[in-house]
């Protein structure tokens, strides 16, 4: 199993909105709500049309489940699951370990 | 007694129908159902078919999983096809050596496309259109091919024609008739629908029979009887379609003389243990080639079998389709005979709208229809004339727009119980009141306990505002509820923010919904609080869709493109240098947009506020291209230059869009000022529209281009520029009160309450009293207005976004661009994916 990569101090990421990390050559969306403190990491490609945007759409939630909306068609993702919420067949998104330590964002990506 | 067994020949639309018909039905007798699927995947939608190019995969289209049939016992054979019956032993045969014995057969065999015998039909690149099989190997070609041509204008051709523009070729049809869909239209009528459809880029040839398919193994040309010869690469066979009768000619059972399974009004053939159903079936010489007939004939079977008496005594050929976003219907006797009739027309080429209906001589009764480019009407029109019902004093009402007279009697509460609504599944409006009744309160619940709508979808309107009709009678609050955050619609979340003087997301949603929001409400509230204080959108960026996250358009590619504003379309030669240096020092695809400005493209994220410096410093500000608001004011030269020109049409643009700029709104807003009535600026296709008059302006509102092109109505005429400011500031301070989200000013005048009267009463009598407060807060929103972007380049903290990581000043190497006529362009899926193999 790899170890945590440290990916930035909290303050780089603005509340309530996504950021884009590099990690291993692969590009990992970070998501925190300011509400509850909570941190997630999805793959920052939207498995719809295969762009690097995730990061870049509108957070939210679904009955009390976190959610983003990609930017480009609005396919919007479970951000604890990865699962795709909206209507068709579009694969779910890869998950990744993640964790706030002394404001530090730590990310585990193998 | 035991179990009946029935084997169903056909996996179609109609046979999956009639299984599950036979299901449904209540008896004492039981039912063992076998059925035999020549395809591999059992039965999908074909009404919907060219979605499979779209945004349907056959899951979608699929009617029912293939657990279905195992949980309700039902034996299907996949991939095999029936193909013979011994109707002494009573033992149905299949090709891959099945034999099953019967106490009854059903025949639902469809039909196949009928292909004439053209010399080179044979060849590589000639495709019909029935089965997902037909697509998958279109699609194939099509990555090679350019042109394509569709033999055959009927309604299965227009669709096929609409699938080979999805798949990027360029489409011809080829009809044989002077018109399109000689069944369904009337000459006019098929030149109306042939206009709409070449405006949409495809061509279409009347009158013309194909001679050869030319080419050597494939498809390289036609050559027509006239000596004419068109250049394609692909050819889609749609000329109609034949009964596959086969396995009844070969089981000895009575055809017809020219194809078709012969049945009675009981729907047997010659042998009474077998019916027949569908597009095979053959009753009193018609074969029905609609889905809706050939349902009603499962149920008739399906009634019979389970004991109960039933007969089919033909069907109605109505129907109502969306072809090449175009819609059409027909109904009804559209050739009546000579002097027993009345005709009413609209035929109005600058909507490209044409109604027409066939009325007896007295006026009281509708005998048939047709609707070209706008079918709205068809639910109301085809009820009345399927129940004979009486006509209103003055029937042309019927067909008039909407935006020119008030709402029209006889609408869906006048309507006897016993009226069909949705004829696929055959639902009267007594069994959806009876729905409601029982707490049906949504279209989804509706479609789940009634199947109504679940067909061709074409009563789902009619279906709407019945179930709106009767809430309203049980007093039934409809939610208007934006999202699961907030129990309020646009026009309320809009009153709670300018009463309390709300102006954050989090203290909103905190006092007066829940949860932490979404793509719907965050989006929604901000354009409110910029309209409402006009603080610049980045304050919150949180809550700004796509394009206003990042103050620029997103392309498919993640990339951005950038407009500054160029109000009226006017440029000094300087700036427009500048702009073309700046375009080649970050290598930008350039191109001038339809709104008079020059759209930037390709520019990365960490560019932007590299690219924005350079021009704000060079005196540009931001043109709101990604916005919801006032987009651009396009001008014509007007009297300045102009011969004709009676006022300054550009000078009063630029003040417009100067005025305007920037104003969130609840969607984009598009003006133009014409500086005559010659009209080039084209202001009668916009939000509102000035034309210039001897006297002074003509104010023109509610226009659209776009998906649906709306002609903007006259507000008022021969306005000074005082005036005419006015009334615009009311206008477009209303709309923005007013509007649901997303709704366009032309959308939103047809669903004003009153309509343009109330409109002109509202903005020139102020017969609300609102008038000065509408003034009041555009007077706000003008004075405190500043550049965005000026404004996020001078905050380091608003800066400090654009990036694409946030640990690395990389850029996102997923950004591949190529050249083509000497531009950049996003790379391709395919180049892409070859460039990653290297």
């Amino acid at each position: 199993m790899s170890a945590w990569t440290k990916v930035g101090n909290t303050n780089d990421f603005a509340s309530n909105m996504g950021g884009c990390v590099k990690v291993n050559n692969k590009q990992i969306a970070v998501f925190n709500f300011k509400k509850n403190d909570s941190w997630f990491a999805v793959q920052n490609e939207c498995p719809h049309k295969q762009q690097m945007v995730l990061s870049r759409g509108i957070m939210g939630d679904l009955e009390g489940a976190p959610k983003v909306a990609c930017p480009l068609h609005k396919h919007a993702f479970c951000l604890k699951t990865g699962k795709h919420l909206s209507d068709g067949d579009i694969s779910d998104l890869t998950i990744y370990p993640i964790k706030v330590e002394n404001d530090e964002v730590f990310l585990r990506v193998d | 007694m035991g179990k009946e067994r029935v084997v169903v020949i056909g996996n179609g639309m109609v046979g999956a129908k009639f299984c599950e018909r036979l299901l449904e039905k209540e008896t004492n007798k039981e039912f063992e159902i076998i059925t035999f699927c020549e395809e591999v995947r059992p039965a999908y939608d074909r009404v919907h078919l060219s979605e499979y190019f779209g945004e349907k995969g056959i899951d979608e289209l699929t009617l029912k999983p293939l657990n279905w049939y195992q949980e309700n016992g039902i034996t299907i054979f996949l991939g095999d096809r029936a193909n013979k019956i011994d109707r002494e032993k009573q033992i149905v045969y299949s090709e891959k050596g099945e034999s099953v014995k019967y106490d009854y057969v059903v025949l639902a065999t469809g039909s196949y496309p009928f292909v004439p015998p053209i010399p080179g039909v044979d060849k590589k690149g000639v495709f019909v259109y029935r089965t997902i099989e037909d697509l998958d190997a279109m699609m194939d070609y099509a990555q090679s091919a350019t042109n394509c041509a569709v033999v055959g204008g009927g309604l299965l051709g227009l669709e096929a024609a609409k699938a080979a523009q999805d798949l990027q070729l360029n489409s011809h049809v080829v009809e044989f008739a002077p018109r399109l869909m000689p069944r369904q239209l009337d000459t006019d009528a098929g030149e109306v629908l042939k206009k709409l459809i070449e405006d949409r880029g495809l061509q279409v040839h009347l009158n013309t029979a194909t001679k050869e398919i030319i080419g050597e193994e494939k498809v390289e040309g036609m050559l027509f009887n006239d000596g004419e010869k068109l250049d394609v690469d692909m050819v889609i066979v749609s000329a109609g379609i034949r009964p596959r009768d086969d396995i009844a000619q070969e089981s000895g059972l009575e055809i017809g003389p020219r194809g078709g399974i012969q049945v009675n009004d009981n729907l047997q053939t010659s042998d009474p243990k077998i019916f027949a159903i569908g597009e095979c079936a053959l009753h009193e010489g018609m074969i029905y080639g609609l889905v809706a007939p050939g349902y009603t004939m499962a149920d008739v079977v399906a009634q019979q079998l389970a004991g109960h008496s039933a007969v089919f005594t033909g069907a109605d050929m109505s129907t109502k389709l969306k072809l090449i976003g175009t819609d059409v219907a027909s109904f009804g006797n559209i050739e009546p005979k000579e002097g027993t009739f009345e005709e009413l027309t609209i035929n109005d080429p600058y909507r490209g709208i044409f109604k027409r209906l066939f009325i007896t001589e007295d006026g009281q009764r509708l005998l048939g229809g047709i609707l070209v480019g706008e079918a709205d009407e068809y639910g109301q029109l085809l009820q009345l004339y399927l129940n004979e019902m009486k006509l209103p004093e003055n029937p042309m009402q019927l067909i008039l727009p909407a935006s020119d007279g008030e709402a029209v009697g006889g609408g869906v509460e006048d309507l006897p119980d016993g009226a069909t609504i949705c004829s696929c599944e055959n639902v009267t409006k007594g069994d959806i009141c009876c729905a409601i009744e029982g707490g049906a309160q949504t279209i989804p619940d509706l479609k789940s306990c009634t199947k109504a709508g679940t067909g061709c979808g074409g009563c789902v309107p009619l279906v709407t505002d019945l179930l709106k009709y009767k809430l309203k009678e049980a007093g039934v609050e409809v939610s208007n509820a934006l999202c699961e955050h907030f129990d309020f619609s646009r026009t309320e979340m809009y009153e709670i923010i300018r009463a309390t003087g709300i102006k954050s997301f989090d203290e909103l949603i905190h006092k007066h919904g829940k949860g932490t929001g979404c793509e719907i409400c965050k989006p929604t509230a901000a354009s409110i609080f910029a309209s409402t204080w006009n603080e610049p959108i980045l304050t919150q960026p949180h809550l700004q869709d796509s394009n206003d996250a990042f103050l620029a358009n997103i392309q498919k590619n993640g990339s951005y493109s950038i407009v500054p504003r160029i109000p009226g379309g006017e440029i000094t030669p300087e700036k427009l240098i500048i702009l073309g240096q700046i375009a080649k020092e970050y290598n930008l695809y350039t191109k001038i947009t339809g709104g008079q400005r020059i759209d930037l493209f390709g520019a990365q994220l960490n560019e932007l506020p590299l690219i924005w410096r350079e021009l704000i410093d060079a005196g540009f500000e931001s043109g709101h291209a990604y916005g919801k608001s006032i987009r651009t004011v396009k001008s014509c030269v007007g009297s300045t230059w102009c011969r004709f020109g009676v006022q300054d049409s550009v000078g009063m643009a630029i003040l417009i869009e100067e005025r305007y700029r920037g104003i969130r709104s609840p969607h984009k807003l598009k003006s133009a000022v014409s500086g005559c009535t010659r009209e080039c600026a084209e202001a009668q296709s916009k939000d509102f529209g000035i034309i210039a008059t001897d006297k002074g302006w003509n104010l023109y509102v509610c226009g659209n281009g776009g998906m649906k092109p709306r002609h903007a109505d006259l507000l008022a005429g021969d306005l000074d520029d005082e005036t005419l400011i006015k009334y615009i500031d009311r206008f477009l301070m209303f709309y923005i009160k007013t509007a649901e989200r997303l709704t366009r000013t032309s959308v939103w005048l047809e669903k004003l309450e009153g309509g343009l009267d109330h409109l002109k009463d509202v903005v020139i009598n102020d017969s609300l009293g609102i008038c000065n407060e509408l003034e009041e807060q555009m007077e706000y929103l003008v004075n405190t207005y500043e550049c965005e972007w000026k404004n996020a380049i001078e905050d380091p903290e608003k800066a400090k976004r654009f990036r694409h990581f946030v640990n690395s000043d990389e850029k996102d190497e997923n950004l591949v661009f190529k050249l083509e006529r000497e531009q950049i362009r996003p790379a391709t899926d395919k180049e892409r994916e070859e460039l990653a193999k290297i």
